[in-house]
C-alpha cells in the first residue's frame, strides 16, 4: 500500500475532519439528554443537506478550475418551481419533469460555460446574470407558492424511508425506532463517489486540476482549456439540477424565495473542505465534510433551542475565516520553501 | 464613419449608450401608450416636492451609486469585488437603530442617545468591517471574494443578533430626514451628490487615484516604485466600508427602521454590475468613476422602466440578466475581434467593388 505523505493540502482536509469529529463529539456530550447521540440525528443532517451535497460537489469542480458559480441557489429555486408547477398545473408526470429539469441544467450550464470559456467573461459576472435570470424565471413561471401533492411517484419518493438494520432506540412509548435514510441521501452519496472517482481517475478530472493549478502550463501541455472549463460548468449546473430535485423532494414546494443564499452555503462548504478558490487544490470528499460541518452547526443551534438562528451563520463565518486564514498561511509557507 | 469609430472607442461610450437606450425605450413606450412622448423626462412639483421618473431614478439609485464609488476603488486596486457591502449596510442599520432605540426596544418615538452618536457608531462599524476585509485582502493575501464572503454571511447575522431578530422602528421625524426631503429636493439625491463630489475632489486633487491604479495594474512593481501597496488596498476597503455605511444610512432612514433581513439585499450585485457596466475591467487597474456612477443610475433606470412597463419586481431580474449578458458579451475580447473582422471584411468588399 502506498503511503500518502501529509502535505499542506491533505492537512487542511485532515483538520476539517478532526474539527467535524470534535464538534460532533462535543454536541453529543453537551446535548446527550436531548438525543444528539442518536444515529438518527446524524442521518437527519444528511437528509436535510442531501441537495446541498450534490450542489457542493459541482461547485468543487468549478472552483478547482479557478472559477465560481453563484447561480446555483436560484437554479434550485427554478427547478423546484418547475417541478411544482409542472406537476400541479401542467399535469406532467414527475419522471418526465425530472428529465426536463436535468436537460434545463445542461442547457443552463452550456450557456454559462460558453460565455466563460469561449468569450472570456469573468465567471462571477456570468453566473451572477444566471442567478438573476433563474430567480426571475421562477417568478415568471409562478408568483405564488405551489405545493406538490398530486403526483403519486413523487410523493412516494419523498416519503420513502430506507431503514437501517442497526442503531435503533426505544422511544417514550416503548416502540423500537429504527434509524432511516431518504432516497435523496443515496443519490447525494452516489454523486460524491462518482465525482471523486471522476476527479481522480479520468482525463477530464485531471485536466480540471491542471487548469486550476496553472492555466498557461496546462495550455502548453496541450490540454483543451476552453473545452474543459465548458464541461466543468455544464457539470456544475447538471449536478445543481440533481440537487434541486433532491431539495424539492425535501421541501415538496416551489416558491420564489426558496434556496436564498444556497450558493454561499455551497461555496463555504467547499472552502471549509479545503478547496482553494484560486483553483487546483481540493477534494470533493472535503466538500462533503464541509457540508456536514455546516449541518452540524445548525443542528447544534437548533438543539440548544434558545439561540437565535443567526448564530449558526455567525459560527459558520468564524469557521470560514479560520480556514481561509489557515489556507493563506499554508500558501505563505509553501512560497517561502521554494 | 471615422468619427463614429472614435465615439465608440471612448471609455464612457458604453455606459452612456446603454443609458440612452433605456431612455429611448421609455419614450417609445410612452408614445405607444398614448401618453405624452416625453413623459419620462417631465419633472413637476407635486405636494411641494419634485416629482417625475427622472427624480425617482436619481432618488432610488442613491444607494447603488454610493456603493459604486467604493466598489470602483476596490475593484481597481485589488482586482476583486467586495461582496459584503449589502450585509454591511444591514449591519449599519442594526447598529444605528439599536443604539437610537436603546437595546431591546423595538418601537420608539424618542432617541435613547443623540442621533449623531447612532449614525457615528454605525459608520464606525461599517469602517471596521472595511478594515477587516482590507486586512484579510492586503496583508493575508486572500482573494477578495473569499475574504468578503465571511462578512457577507456574518454581517447580516450580527445585525439580526443586535436587533434580536426583530425589526426596530425609530419613529422620530429627524431620523427620517435623510431618506425624506429637504425643501423640495429628496435628501438622498443631496447625499449622493455630496459623496460623489467629495470622491471626485479627492481623486482629482490628490494622487490617491493614480496610486490605486498603479497598485491595481501591478502590485509588485508599485511596491518597488515606493508605494505601500498593502496600505493602499487597505484604504480602498475602508473607503468601501464607509460607502456601505453611508448607503445603509440612506436605506435605513428611508424606512425609519432596521429591517436587517432586507436592507441592502443583493445590492452588492448591483454595485458590481454598475462597475462592470461603467466600462471598468473587473480585473483591476484603470478605473473610471463617472462610468460606474452612470452604470449605477442605468441599473436603476432599468428597474424603474421595468416597473413602469408593468413587470413585477420579482420578475424583473430576468430582463436585468439579459441586459447584463448582452453588455458583457459586447464588451468581451472575442466579440470585439469578431466585430473587427466583420468591419474589415466589409471594407475589403467595398475596396473590391471600387476597384
Amino acid at each position: 500500500m502506498k503511503k500518502t505523505k501529509i502535505n499542506s493540502n491533505n492537512l487542511l482536509l485532515l483538520i476539517t475532519i478532526v474539527l467535524f469529529v470534535v464538534m460532533y463529539a462535543g454536541g453529543c456530550v453537551i446535548y446527550a439528554a436531548k438525543g444528539f447521540t442518536r444515529l438518527q440525528t446524524f442521518l437527519n443532517i444528511l437528509i436535510n443537506n442531501a441537495g446541498l451535497i450534490c450542489i457542493a460537489s459541482g461547485m468543487t469542480c468549478v472552483m478547482l478550475t479557478g472559477g465560481i458559480d453563484i447561480s446555483v441557489g436560484s437554479l434550485v429555486a427554478m427547478d423546484c418551481m418547475i417541478m411544482a408547477v409542472g406537476i400541479e398545473q401542467w399535469g406532467w408526470s414527475s419522471p418526465v419533469l425530472m428529465v426536463f429539469i436535468l436537460a434545463i441544467g445542461l442547457v443552463f450550464g452550456l450557456v454559462q460555460g460558453f460565455c466563460i470559456a469561449y468569450l472570456d467573461i469573468q465567471p462571477f459576472i456570468v453566473t451572477m446574470a444566471g442567478m438573476f435570470f433563474a430567480r426571475g424565471m421562477t417568478a415568471v413561471i409562478c408568483k405564488n407558492q405551489v405545493s406538490i401533492v398530486s403526483d403519486k411517484i413523487f410523493t412516494t419518493l419523498s416519503s420513502m424511508k430506507i431503514t437501517l438494520p442497526f442503531g435503533g432506540y426505544v422511544n417514550k412509548k416503548g416502540v423500537m425506532q429504527m434509524p432511516y435514510l431518504r432516497v435523496t441521501v443515496i443519490v447525494a452519496l452516489v454523486v460524491v463517489v462518482l465525482i471523486y472517482l471522476m476527479l481522480k481517475y479520468t482525463k477530464f478530472g485531471r485536466s480540471i486540476y491542471a487548469i486550476g493549478g496553472n492555466q498557461q502550463s496546462a495550455t502548453l501541455m496541450g490540454l483543451n482549456v476552453k473545452k474543459t472549463k465548458l464541461k466543468a460548468y455544464i457539470l456544475s449546473s447538471f449536478l445543481t439540477s440533481i440537487g434541486g430535485i433532491c431539495y424539492c423532494l425535501n421541501t415538496m414546494a416551489g416558491t420564489t424565495q426558496q434556496a436564498l443564499g444556497l450558493e454561499m452555503d455551497a461555496i463555504s462548504s467547499a472552502v471549509i473542505g479545503g478547496t482553494l478558490l484560486t483553483g487546483g487544490v481540493g477534494n470533493v470528499f472535503g466538500s462533503l465534510v464541509g457540508v456536514l460541518i455546516n449541518g452540524t452547526i445548525s443542528s447544534l443551534v437548533k438543539t440548544n433551542g434558545k439561540l437565535i438562528s443567526s448564530w449558526s451563520n455567525i459560527i459558520t463565518a468564524i469557521l470560514l475565516c479560520f480556514f481561509i486564514v489557515l489556507q493563506s498561511v499554508f500558501a505563505k509557507i509553501k512560497d517561502s520553501k521554494k | 464613419m471615422s468619427s463614429l469609430k472614435k465615439l465608440t472607442q471612448k471609455r464612457l461610450f458604453l455606459p452612456v449608450f446603454s443609458m440612452i437606450l433605456v431612455m429611448l425605450i421609455n419614450v417609445i413606450y410612452d408614445a405607444a401608450c398614448g401618453n405624452a412622448p416625453f413623459n419620462f423626462f417631465m419633472i413637476t412639483i407635486k405636494n411641494g416636492v419634485l416629482y417625475g421618473r427622472l427624480i425617482d431614478i436619481l432618488n432610488r439609485g442613491t444607494e447603488a451609486a454610493i456603493l459604486a464609488i467604493g466598489m470602483t476603488l476596490v475593484v481597481s486596486s485589488s482586482a476583486g469585488t467586495d461582496i459584503s457591502v449589502g450585509s454591511v449596510m444591514s449591519l449599519y442599520g442594526g447598529m444605528c437603530c439599536m443604539l437610537l432605540a436603546g437595546f431591546g426596544n423595538v418601537n420608539v418615538s424618542s432617541y435613547a442617545v443623540p442621533l449623531i452618536v447612532g449614525i457615528g457608531a454605525g459608520l464606525l462599524t461599517a469602517c471596521a468591517c472595511g478594515l477587516f476585509n482590507g486586512f484579510l485582502v492586503a496583508y493575508m493575501n486572500i482573494q477578495p471574494m473569499v475574504a468578503t464572503l465571511i462578512l457577507w454571511s456574518a454581517g447580516r447575522a450580527i445585525g439580526l443578533l443586535l436587533c434580536n431578530s426583530q425589526i426596530v422602528y425609530v419613529r422620530v421625524p429627524s431620523f427620517q430626514k435623510i431618506g425624506g426631503y429637504v425643501g423640495f429636493i429628496p435628501t438622498p439625491i443631496i447625499v449622493a451628490a455630496l459623496c460623489i463630489l467629495v470622491a471626485s475632489l479627492v481623486l482629482k486633487f490628490t494622487a490617491l487615484g493614480t496610486y490605486i491604479q498603479s497598485v491595481g495594474i501591478n502590485k509588485k512593481a508599485s511596491r518597488i516604485a515606493g508605494f505601500n501597496s498593502a496600505k493602499i488596498i487597505l484604504l480602498c476597503y475602508v473607503i468601501c466600508g464607509l460607502c456601505a455605511g453611508l448607503a445603509g444610512m440612506v436605506a435605513t432612514s428611508r424606512i425609519y427602521s432596521a429591517d436587517t433581513n432586507n436592507i441592502g439585499l443583493n445590492l452588492e450585485l448591483d454595485a458590481i454590475l454598475a462597475v462592470a457596466l461603467g466600462g471598468n475591467s473587473l480585473g483591476g487597474g484603470k478605473f473610471n468613476l463617472a462610468g460606474s456612477l452612470i452604470g449605477a443610475y442605468t441599473i436603476q433606470a432599468i428597474d424603474t422602466t421595468l416597473l413602469a412597463l408593468g413587470v413585477s419586481t420579482a420578475q424583473s431580474p430576468v430582463f436585468k440578466a439579459i441586459v447584463v449578458i448582452l453588455i458583457v458579451v459586447i464588451q468581451s475580447e472575442p466579440a470585439k475581434e469578431f466585430f473587427k473582422k466583420m468591419s474589415k471584411r466589409r471594407a475589403m468588399a467595398k475596396g473590391a467593388t471600387q476597384a
